[in-house]
């Protein structure tokens, strides 16, 4: 039951605040009781998550926790995770009362409505990463866009409703070939079981399609190049918090997604299509790295500089073997924590001056000094420095797929150089140099909320960087199961 | 022994950690002096272990294994100290130069306002570097490899308002990371060709490997050459060698003790260390040396005659580290990698000796680094002119043939150039090494008595009248290319204060030039005895008869490397070339810099067009900014304008959009505005759609 508790622990947030709504009529009183429910469910949603994961046993490669039960005709309600899944429910919980935190003062207008749209976004979420059952997954999958949806479309910057109609066009698109091919495999395997679909054999012919199908869909999730584009306008106009949940965790529905289903489910294909994704995941490296470089506004850079990232991941994961995929996973998650946190950066300045202009800033050093290492020590994240979490995701994926195509990974070690170009750039621009914008002359450093925020994401960058293990140990047993019955079947 | 090392590597992390996170509670005294102090404990207990592991009874090879690192199937890293001899000596060097700088700072960085920080990154620094060392792996030394790029970067950017220190922090890590893009796919290649990073199960596998093909960019290749050129590309840009060799220079722009702990006597030598600790992997790979040998001797051909022509004595230092650290490489590349690490040794101490002199200059000096603006300061600073009289007769290797006596260059490079010669014997490539590494000494010894002659001697250029204008003007015949060679000050704050702003004390606002305190005087001592005795002393050790018995198997030497045993054996004249050479260096440079003063100014001011090309460092900056840097941003423009803008936005959503606009002008009345409505509608859809497919397919 757990997991389900841990699905549903937002929505009683979500309960409590609109109940709260109805009684309550003063307006000022419900946004601040809302932003403390709100805050103490995320964290109740991250207890539960910790004792989740504090009994799963890593040693079994199987499903865990496992949920099941009758509900409507074809379809049944079915939830688990096993050691690829498990750490995303937890990088969500973890992000999420972040991220409340971090809208508290930021966010002024229609507090409950805010708080309820991430209370819901955190249950569809978690679902994702927990549903074993095709129906269910896709439910989750795609009632997620919503809450997004509307985080970006109403309490976005001024060009809101373009970032909003692109990034729901783009996933729609992909989210219908997906659906019809959830619907061809019932037809087909007349389960909607994960575990059963993914021991079913499908036709080769067959796969290559639901490949493409399902690789369209989650192509534009990771975001892949070339349907990249919705993600830096998605990233500009969405508020901080909502930057930091679309990086840090939507765009590993995609890589999951990969793991989940392509890999398991449709082998043969996932090994045919393999040279298309690494010269796809080549390119984005290198294209959006030197794209990043030119951009004017410091989320846009970050946000080209997610797709580098993700790029790395998608070839770790068709690589097929462990250090690939591992370091796929690994990647996803240490993204999670470090890009999260750059978009965290990004915020407390945009709190300050209303402005993403790089241009704008500089010489933030001279008054911010806290912050300014911060944000340095996650720039060295973001450009892989050893020691950090980025380091060992870029590591291992560049690892892997050299075992699959040596010019892919000399390709991706080109994308290691332009990070430190863009990164250094970016932060030489904004924190180093004289002040000497006269409006920054007296910009208040990072204060002890502010604080509190980065203290964890800090925390995570590092231990996971210099003791990988925490990941390793949870994810080894599924990742080698994963590989085993993928090379037999992709062999055979 | 394991809590020694443990407290050897992690006492100036510690010390970082403290100065770094509560420098601004403890004060400036307070971080300087626990960082300081930590690192001499930390200093005390590496020689204790150098002389364990070589003369007393601790192992030939250990290693304290302390906590799993990146542990994926055959990728097995763990964060753990080794220690043999190489680690040994590299220890000493690392922690003895970065004790003495950070006593040395406690004087030269008396007047910056944030001390903590600064004492934090050279601790941080001295932690990586000790990480580097002593790794076990590949991942550990790329943890080191990278961490001590990311202090250099803190470090040569430390006065962060200064645009120029800036650049220059991300040019040096940049191109450190070109370095890197190849030490990471030949750390690859090694691990898929071995199923291993870890080097005690990798060196026992490596001879069964020789001779085998390796496909590598679709081409097939040697595959202990091509692991073993991949692995050097990294050590090229760490040791700033010819190609990458671009950013050691503009790392000037760092304050000058980190000049010498970092840019010269410490990381820059770690991809010689790299490829002395490989050895067993470059003993097999003939071509990998054959690359490592051409060069190692063009880097130290070039960077000598760069270094002939610049004025900044920062950047004439700079120089001479590049082209001393060629010398190390070609002597790894013909086999003697012993003679490398004896240069690596004894250049540490002469190096940090002359940038310390010169630190100590510069700071007489207020700051000036012009050394036309010097002249005649042997009479204001005696103990600078000494030490740095021993720094270059160190450097230029000058000694006394007959009793085969000298200062610590003469040893060193002697047995380099003698291991080259003998290995001319078995490829003629050695012969190449030799006479270039001769020409190189003569070299030497002209740019760096030019430098003695041009401080020391002749008339105070400093004393009249618009000297000190701390200016950029210069003379017109340079302005090709002025911005980037004439000589920076080094400013401590703020540039829009006044220059003279808070030289305190003894400073005063009197121009003349005064001996430094006692803090900077003390290192410059010990690096003084260290310049003149350490090829002495160490000399049989490094590469003499008893250097079986120093090395216990930490280098690795094939059955037909007999180089260095060559070396001993070599012709007389071998030995007494390069002295030869340097001793005409040193009349040259005296002939135009003591003599005929006005000479060497007049060449310069006339600018022909080899001074012109040397004076600009042959024009790489400018050439690599047109091939790279440009060429990178128009394409970095034309994938964001052209590309995501223009083709895939414009067939992908705007044109949809736009068709969709007007193929729906007739459904206007659908479109409310809202978007809550549209979300409805969407929910709605995949309602309908899943509810379809389920009474559809509903058993």
């Amino acid at each position: 039951m757990i997991l389900s508790l841990i699905t549903y622990t937002p929505l009683i947030g979500v309960v409590l605040i609109l109940a709260l709504r109805t009684v309550l009529k003063q307006d000022a009183a419900v946004a601040r009781l809302s932003r403390w429910i709100a805050l103490w469910t995320t964290v109740a949603a991250l207890a539960l998550s910790v004792v989740m994961v504090s009994h799963f046993d890593p040693a079994q490669p199987g499903y865990q926790f496992v949920e099941h039960a009758r509900w409507f005709s074809g379809a049944s309600y079915r939830m688990g995770v096993d050691g690829i899944s498990v750490l995303f429910v937890l990088l969500t919980a973890f992000l999420m009362p972040l991220c409340i935190a971090a809208s508290w003062d930021s966010i002024k207008d229609r507090v409950p409505e805010y708080m309820i749209a991430f209370l819901a976004l955190e249950t569809m979420m978690i679902g994702v990463f927990c549903a074993l059952d095709l129906v269910l997954f896709y439910i989750f999958f795609e009632f997620g866009l919503i809450p997004m949806f509307l985080i970006i479309g109403i309490w976005g910057g001024q060009n809101r409703i373009y970032a909003a109609y692109k990034f729901f066009l783009y996933t729609l698109l992909g989210s219908v070939l997906m659906l019809a091919a959830i619907l061809a495999m019932i037809g087909i395997a007349h389960t909607t079981s994960i575990p059963e679909l993914q021991a079913y054999h499908f036709a080769p012919a067959l796969q290559t399609w639901l490949w493409l199908a399902f690789f369209a869909s989650f192509a534009v999730k990771m975001p892949m190049w070339p349907v990249h584009t919705w993600l830096p306008d998605a990233h500009v106009e969405a508020p901080t918090a909502g930057s930091v949940i679309l990086a840090g965790v939507l765009l590993k529905m995609g890589g999951y997604g990969f793991l989940r289903f392509s890999l398991p489910m449709f082998p043969a294909a996932s090994a045919l299509f393999a040279p298309l994704i690494f010269a796809l995941s080549a390119i984005a490296i290198v294209y959006t790295s030197l794209v990043a470089w030119r951009q004017t506004d410091i989320k846009k850079l970050i946000a080209y500089s997610s797709v580098a990232h993700m790029g790395f991941v998608t070839m770790g994961i068709f690589s097929g073997n462990l250090q690939g995929v591992q370091g796929a996973i690994f990647q996803m998650l240490s993204h999670g924590v470090i890009s999260g946190a750059l978009f965290l950066c990004v915020g407390v300045i945009y709190d300050r001056m209303h402005t993403r202009e790089i241009a704008f800033y500089g010489g933030l050093a001279n008054r911010m000094p806290v912050y300014a290492a911060t944000f340095m020590l996650f720039t060295m994240g973001n450009v892989g420095l050893p020691g950090t979490s980025g380091f060992v995701g870029e590591m291992l994926t560049m690892t892997g797929v050299y075992a699959a195509s040596t010019w892919t990974a000399i390709v991706a070690a080109t994308g290691v150089i332009l990070s430190a170009v863009y990164m250094l750039t970016l932060y030489r621009r904004v924190v180093f140099g004289q002040l000497t914008n006269p409006q920054l002359a007296a910009i208040p450093d990072m204060d002890m909320r502010e604080l509190l925020i980065f203290a964890p994401l800090i925390a995570g960058a590092l231990a996971l960087g210099v003791y990988p293990k925490f990941v390793f140990a949870v994810t080894n047993a599924s990742v080698e199961r994963l590989i085993d019955v993928w090379r037999a079947s992709a062999g055979g | 022994m394991k809590l020694i090392l443990t407290l050897l590597v992690f006492l100036p992390l510690l010390g970082a950690a403290l100065a770094g996170l509560f420098g601004r509670r403890l004060r400036d005294r307070a971080s300087q002096a626990i960082t300081t102090g930590l690192l001499f404990i930390s200093c005390a207990l590496a020689w204790w272990t150098f002389y364990q592991t070589i003369w007393g009874g601790w192992p030939a090879h250990a290693v304290v294994e302390l906590l799993s690192f990146i542990q994926v199937g055959d990728f097995q890293s763990t964060w753990s100290i080794r220690l043999d001899s190489l680690s040994a000596v590299m220890g000493v060097v690392v922690t003895s130069v970065s004790a003495l700088v950070h006593l040395y700072s406690w004087g030269y960085m008396a007047e910056d306002p944030s001390k903590p920080r600064f004492f934090a990154y050279l601790s941080l620094f001295t932690f990586a570097m000790l990480m580097l060392v002593t790794a076990n792996d590949f991942m550990q030394l790329f943890f080191g490899w990278e961490g001590v790029g990311l202090a250099s970067y803190l470090l040569i950017g430390f006065w962060f308002k200064k645009p120029t220190a800036n650049a220059a922090a991300i040019k040096a890590f940049v191109v450190n990371r070109v370095g890197d893009f190849g030490f990471a796919l030949g750390i690859m290649t090694v691990f898929w060709m071995f199923h291993t990073i870890r080097f005690p199960d990798l060196f026992p596998q490596i001879a069964a490997h020789a001779g085998r093909s390796w496909t590598f960019a679709g081409r097939s290749w040697s595959a202990l050459d091509l692991a073993g050129v991949l692995l050097f590309i990294g050590a090229m840009g760490k040791s700033a060698q010819f190609f990458l060799h671009t950013w050691l220079p503009d790392a000037m722009e760092g304050p000058t003790p980190v000049s010498a702990l970092i840019h010269a006597a410490t990381m820059v030598t770690a991809g010689v260390y790299m490829v002395c600790l490989l050895s067993p992997l470059y003993e097999y790979a003939p071509q990998a040396r054959t690359v490592i040998v051409v060069i190692g001797a063009v880097t130290s051909l070039f960077a000598a005659t760069v270094g002939l022509a610049q004025n900044d004595i920062k950047r004439v230092i700079a120089y001479s580290t590049c082209s001393q650290l060629g010398y190390m490489f070609f002597a790894a590349g013909v086999g003697a990698y012993q003679a490398a690490m004896f240069h690596l040794f004894t250049h540490a101490f002469f190096k940090a000796l002359l940038f310390l002199g010169a630190g100590s200059v510069i700071h007489a000096m207020h700051h000036e680094q012009d050394m036309r603006r010097m002249g005649g300061l042997a009479r204001y600073l005696p103990i600078t002119f000494a030490v740095m009289t021993i720094g270059t007769i160190a450097i230029t290797g000058l000694g006394v043939p007959g009793l085969n006596w000298g200062f610590a260059g003469f040893y060193s490079k002697d047995s380099i150039l003698g291991a080259a010669y003998a290995a001319g014997a078995r490829e003629p490539l050695g012969y190449f090494a030799f006479v270039v590494g001769t020409a190189v000494a003569g070299l030497t010894a002209f740019y760096s008595w030019r430098l003695a002659f041009m401080t020391f001697n002749g008339p105070p250029e400093w004393a009249r009248a618009d000297a000190h204008a701390h200016g950029h003007a210069d003379q017109g015949a340079h302005a090709l290319s002025d911005h980037a060679t004439s000589a920076q000050i080094e400013t401590h704050a703020e540039p829009d204060e006044t220059p003279d702003h808070s030289h305190s004390g003894d400073h005063g606002h009197d121009l003349k030039p005064h001996e430094s305190p006692w803090t900077m005087l003390v290192p410059l001592f010990v690096l003084s005895a260290g310049a003149i005795l350490a090829g002495a002393v160490f000399m049989p050790h490094f590469v003499g008869p008893w250097r079986e018995a120093f090395w216990r198997g930490a280098i690795f030497v094939g059955r037909n490397n007999k180089v260095l045993d060559g070396a001993e054996s070599g012709p007389s004249w071998v030995g007494l070339a390069p002295l030869v050479a340097s001793v005409a260096g040193l009349a040259i440079a005296a002939y135009y810099y003591l003599f005929a003063r006005g000479l060497a100014r007049r060449i310069a001011e006339r600018g022909g067009p080899l001074h012109t090309f040397l004076y600009n460092k042959w024009f790489f900056d400018e050439l690599y900014d047109v091939v790279f840097v440009r060429t990178a941003r128009w394409f970095g423009g034309l994938f964001w304008k052209g590309g995501d803008q223009r083709t895939i936005d414009g067939l992908g959503p705007n044109g949809v959009s736009a068709v969709a606009a007007w193929a729906g002008r007739g459904l206007g009345l659908l479109q409310t505005g809202y978007l809550y409505h549209y979300a409805f509608v969407m929910l709605l859809g995949v309602l309908g759609l899943l509810t379809y497919a389920l009474t559809v397919w509903a058993r």
